[in-house]
């Protein structure tokens, strides 16, 4: 496989994960928004601020609220990790890999765009959001199982995974960080009354909020939804999910071409720190810290990768 | 000549006759409901769309990708007519291989004074490069599309050569895919030759010409100038079709004599490259330095025998718009016997008297620049304003040798799908056809281009035409 068709695989689900995160952190937000209307403002920048695009958005808007945080997030093109700039970013990686991929993939993936184009070619009000939110994890689901469904299990389909839990993985972590920053204060008060609400906004970001009472009960703490974020394999947005699934996929890529690369020792190392710690452990050292380590070594990680398989000349 | 009678509709003989090649299909067509006709018309705009068969326009929004029209109404030719048409195209490739040999080894051709040295000598298209070298079987054009108009029931004429890098390939197999789905009842109905074998003889056709460095089974290449190209969709579909290689210039690079590309494990030497950039971009040592698009250094890679480039460099010689004009006594010198295909009538600019006379008639003609393709930068005599044809004057006389002129012909119709039902429309046609070792290989069939508005005669997509499947049917 050209060194290119890796890169394009990989950005291509990286970009495609992308929109689906940012879809769920603006559902998140405007259900806040919705329930606790005197926290709206704070509760929109927070959305920005997990999105990480605070600096680009306070060059095109001066307050936060329902429709400009929307139009920023979804449809605002100077923005590079809106839904519409990151759907029409995925196509483009499709488009440049369409040997790689089945008849089927291709076009669920043109298929988004073209259904994405349309719902976004006009601002979303409010009372369509939830419907156009819908639309994009549908959308993006559809692409997923085309993925699954048809395409076969060698090198292709790796990189396109592992592009997919890298993303998801600096994902999570960047909504755990922003999140419990936002936060502090009650974190600081462990095992007072907490603000429902607001912990629930993480678990909704990442789609665990299900999830969470299923294992935990009614039981929310900030604990239990730091554990479940980092430690959980069986939660498919945990950090060791993800790279249970990163170590996973460049061990076939490893066996597939006889080559053990500098990236197979990093993830490794990677997936050897996740679980050596406990939600103890963590908290001693600092859960910003702990979280702003993993995301500098999740970059890392995803530079080694395009070095080691030759994404760029 | 009164045009509106002497235009030649392929299916309709007057209101409710059609033409024999027609016969069948006609029958089956009077008796569809219109509005189901209408439906599967829309339909085939979604499975385009879905599919992402687009092209991008030059000089628009860069994001702008835009559908051909396709139009559901075929466009029918009979075994009998397809028979002639392929003899003919056939002899003129060979007399375009034979020629662009000669020219780039001993130039017969010119010491006979059947064409002029200088139209070669100063020709862009002319590759001194490429003087002395023998590509791989003697082939210069591996694919070709030769643009054939046609004017009356045993008139074709050849319009245009397309010796470099002809696209529209994947239309005449995704038109005919989405005849297939949408009106499968036809195809048991009526015999039609199939297209579908196209890409697999391109494979064969460019393994056969792999190069004297090649060992084993030969690793081919399209090499595309990547995604914003207006026919990237088709290179896409042609390396995917072939089970081959989609590569852009900086995937590639010279090693040990080789051209090789990168890969997850390494460079991966290539044997054949298929490439749709034109030869300027080619390689920026030997050729335009500017140009990203190439690889440095692979003419000499290609002097050695250490890769196959389809088509050659330096066949756009072969297919310049002034040498166009020559083909006829090119064929029959290198054939012996005289072209079966006519040549359309054509006044070479460059040349005083016909210069005064294409002046004198530009409402009548139609000029052509002699580098120019996809119908900019010409003018339509008959269908231009006074102030267009004044604009156009000022340029012919200041660069009299970049233009050509020919009559305006009246092309022949086939009728298209319109609202209001079957309504004539101009179209010219495409075959595609492989040139290998193992013979040359001609697809039944091919592009059909179609003006879509009511009496135009210019079919180019990027000028607003469409296309039609293409049958050639079985004798």
């Amino acid at each position: 496989m050209l060194g290119k068709t890796a890169g394009g695989l990989y950005w291509m689900f990286r970009y495609l994960e992308r929109s689906e995160n940012n879809a769920r952190l603006l559902e998140a937000g405007f259900r806040i928004a919705l329930t606790r209307s005197a926290a709206a403002e704070d509760e929109w920048m927070s959305v920005i601020q997990t999105a990480g695009v605070q600096t680009g958005f306070l060059e095109r808007h001066d307050t936060a609220d329902s429709s400009t945080v929307t139009d920023y997030l979804l449809r605002d093109k100077t923005n590079p990790s809106s839904v519409i700039s990151v759907i029409e970013a995925s196509r483009n990686n499709a488009r440049l890999v369409r040997t790689a991929l089945t008849r089927e993939v291709w076009e669920a993936t043109n298929e988004c765009w073209l259904t994405l184009k349309d719902a976004l070619a006009r601002p979303v009000r409010d009372r369509e959001l939830p419907e156009v939110l819908g639309l994009i994890r549908q959308q993006s689901a559809l692409v997923r199982a085309a993925l699954h469904g048809t395409m076969l299990r060698n090198d292709i389909y790796d990189f396109a995974r592992i592009g997919t839990f890298l993303e998801r993985a600096d994902n999570t972590a960047r909504i755990l960080d922003v999140k419990y920053y936002v936060l502090l204060p009650s974190v600081m008060h462990v095992g007072s009354s907490l603000d429902n609400v607001q912990w629930e906004t993480i678990l909704r970001s990442v789609s665990a909020q299900r999830a969470y009472r299923w294992l935990h009960g009614g039981d929310i703490n900030s604990r239990g939804i730091a554990e479940f974020l980092i430690s959980d394999r069986r939660l498919p947005r945990s950090l060791v999910f993800c790279y249970t699934k990163i170590v996973d996929n460049l061990a076939y890529l490893a066996e597939d071409y006889g080559v053990r690369e500098e990236c197979h020792v990093k993830a490794d190392e990677v997936l050897g720190r996740l679980r050596g710690h406990t939600i103890e452990t963590i908290f001693e050292q600092g859960l910003h810290e702990f979280l702003e380590e993993f995301i500098r070594d999740n970059n890392a990680l995803a530079g080694q990768i395009e070095q080691d398989y030759r994404f760029y000349g | 000549m009164d045009k509106a009678e002497s235009i030649f509709d392929e299916m309709l003989l007057g209101d409710d006759n059609a033409r024999s090649p027609y016969g069948e299909y006609h029958d089956w067509f009077v008796a569809e409901d219109p509005t189901r006709l209408h439906h599967k018309s829309r339909e085939a705009e979604t499975f385009f769309r879905r599919t992402g068969i687009t092209f991008n326009v030059y000089g628009q929004e860069e994001a702008a990708e835009r559908l051909i029209p396709f139009d559901i109404v075929p466009r029918i030719i009979s075994g009998r007519e397809w028979a002639r048409l392929s003899r003919g195209i056939e002899q003129r490739v060979r007399a375009i291989n034979a020629f662009l040999y000669d020219i780039y080894h001993r130039q017969e051709i010119l010491r006979a004074g059947r064409v002029p040295a200088e139209l070669i000598a100063q020709n862009d298209a002319f590759l001194p490069k490429m003087i002395g070298v023998a590509p791989p079987a003697n082939i210069y054009t591996h694919i070709v599309g030769t643009d054939i108009v046609r004017t009356g029931e045993d008139q074709f004429y050849v319009l245009e050569d397309n010796a470099r890098t002809p696209s529209g390939v994947s239309y005449m197999l995704e038109n005919r895919e989405s005849m297939l789905q949408m009106f499968p009842e036809l195809f048991s109905r009526i015999r039609v030759q199939p297209v579908s074998d196209y890409p697999k003889n391109l494979r064969r056709s460019l393994a056969a010409c792999a190069p004297p460095a090649c060992s084993g089974k030969p690793v081919i290449a399209v090499l595309t100038p990547g995604i914003h190209n207006s026919a990237y969709f088709e290179h896409a579909f042609l390396a995917d079709q072939m089970g081959a290689e989609l590569v852009e210039g900086h995937d590639l690079r010279v090693i040990d004599g080789r051209i090789a590309m990168r890969t997850t494990r390494g460079y991966t030497p290539i044997d054949v490259i298929y490439r749709r950039i034109d030869d300027d971009f080619l390689d920026p040592l030997n050729f335009n330095p500017q140009s990203l698009l190439g690889v440095p250094g692979i003419m000499d890679v290609y002097r050695s025998g250490g890769i196959t480039i389809a088509n050659a460099p330096g066949t756009g010689i072969a297919d310049d718009k002034a040498i166009y004009s020559y083909m006829p006594d090119i064929v029959e010198f290198y054939t012996g016997e005289s072209a079966i295909l006519k040549n359309v009538p054509t006044w070479r600019c460059s040349d005083e008297d016909s210069l005064a006379y294409v002046l004198e008639h530009l409402h009548e003609l139609v000029v052509k620049e002699v580098h120019g393709s996809g119908g900019y930068g010409m003018l339509v005599g008959p269908a231009a304003s006074k102030r267009e044809i004044a604009a156009f004057r000022d340029k012919l006389k200041a660069k009299p040798g970049n233009y050509i002129a020919q009559p305006t012909l009246s092309l022949s119709t086939v009728p298209i799908l319109t609202k209001k039902g079957l309504a004539p429309r101009h179209v010219d046609l495409r075959p595609f056809v492989l040139v290998s070792p193992l013979g040359i290989n001609i697809t039944p069939g091919g592009l059909t281009r179609v003006a879509l508005k009511k009496g135009s005669l210019v079919v180019n997509s990027s000028q607003g035409g469409g296309t039609k499947d293409t049958w050639v049917l079985e004798e």
